[in-house]
């Protein structure tokens, strides 16, 4: 049999990726366990912050993920407007060299939750300023449609609030979202073990993409491997077609013989 | 003249230019990016900008998040 995931790369803005986990950076306690995190879960694409330069700091996580080959993904964290978002990802390209960014905006410090208001705004100017968008977005279908209609390359719901663990609150809200747009939809926050990336993957989002509950499990590199299992398993049995529920047992054995 | 890079402040000379700011800083001048007073400088344009007192200078990096 044919190696099933090799016809089936993740598509975004025109590049292929054979991995369907993005596997963030944040939360390691060393950039020598990130590595082997990153090893492990197969990403190839990760993202990173924009913060001051530390004169004092050893060794980059640029260099790690050069190391490995991992395409970076700069995100516009701890920004609260569209402006201050806009300003991060220019940031972003002239450090890095990408125009491709991870687009957060989010309301308050308590939830981390999306300001859908200022998310669209800045979603917006940064395709107009031919940005590739990949927009950290509430699980509203309604917003995701606009998101998609002002160019953005996907959408990326939440599941539950950032570095909660508590996995996908509203699996119905995943799929109209999946329904409701041709844009690859990523999974974005809130998981919390390998089932919960599983059951993204079910509901038929094109990826998944998560940091703490690998970088901040007692293991990471082990979660890594888990999450990178649990996204290829939800995949296959998205694509496979899951039974319908039933009330009633359903006899998998043929009658017996009278 | 007193200028402020990333918060601290730093005594230079008059009209320094944006690029030996930023090395006083960082020994790299690649992937970083910098904003004089909130406006994005391009690399290239470091050596032509010359800065004024009081004026604030963000000298940013990629670190681990997300």
């Amino acid at each position: 049999m044919a190696e099933p995931l090799t016809d089936d790369p993740l598509v975004l803005a025109g590049v292929k990726f054979s991995s369907r986990l993005i596997m963030g950076t944040g939360g390691t306690t060393s950039l020598d366990v990130l590595g082997r995190a990153l090893a492990a879960s197969g990403t190839e694409l990760t993202t990173v912050a924009i913060r001051r330069v530390d004169p004092g700091a050893r060794g980059s996580v640029l260099d790690v993920l050069a190391a490995q080959g991992i395409r970076v993904l700069p995100n516009t964290a701890g920004c609260f407007t569209a402006a201050e978002a806009v300003r991060t990802a220019r940031l972003a390209a002239e450090a890095l060299g990408t125009k491709w960014v991870k687009l957060e905006v989010i309301a308050d410090e308590i939830t981390l939750l999306p300001d859908p208001v200022e998310l669209l705004d800045a979603a917006e100017q940064l395709v107009a300023l031919g940005f590739t968008v990949l927009p950290y977005t509430n699980d509203d279908p309604v917003l995701a449609k606009r998101l998609e209609q002002a160019g953005c390359a996907a959408v990326m719901p939440l599941g539950s609030p950032i570095g909660s663990g508590l996995g996908i609150r509203n699996p119905h809200n995943i799929q109209l979202m999946v329904q409701a747009v041709s844009v690859p939809v990523i999974l974005d926050a809130g998981i919390g073990t390998a089932s919960d990336a599983s059951l993204a993957m079910e509901l038929g989002c094109s990826a998944v993409l998560l940091a703490t509950a690998v970088t901040r499990a007692r293991d990471p590199e082990l979660m890594a491997a888990a999450m990178r299992s649990a996204v290829i398993a939800g995949r296959l049995a998205y694509r496979a077609g899951r039974i319908p529920r039933r009330h009633y047992a359903t006899p998998s054995s043929p009658p017996v013989d009278s | 003249m007193q200028i402020v890079i990333n918060g601290n402040p730093h005594e230079v000379p008059d009209a320094t230019s944006l690029d030996r700011a930023v090395a006083l800083i960082s020994e790299s001048v690649t992937g970083i990016a910098v904003a004089v007073n909130g406006d994005v400088v391009s690399r290239m344009a470091w050596p032509r900008v010359r800065l004024a007192q009081g004026d604030q200078i963000e000298v940013l990096t990629a670190v681990q998040g997300g």
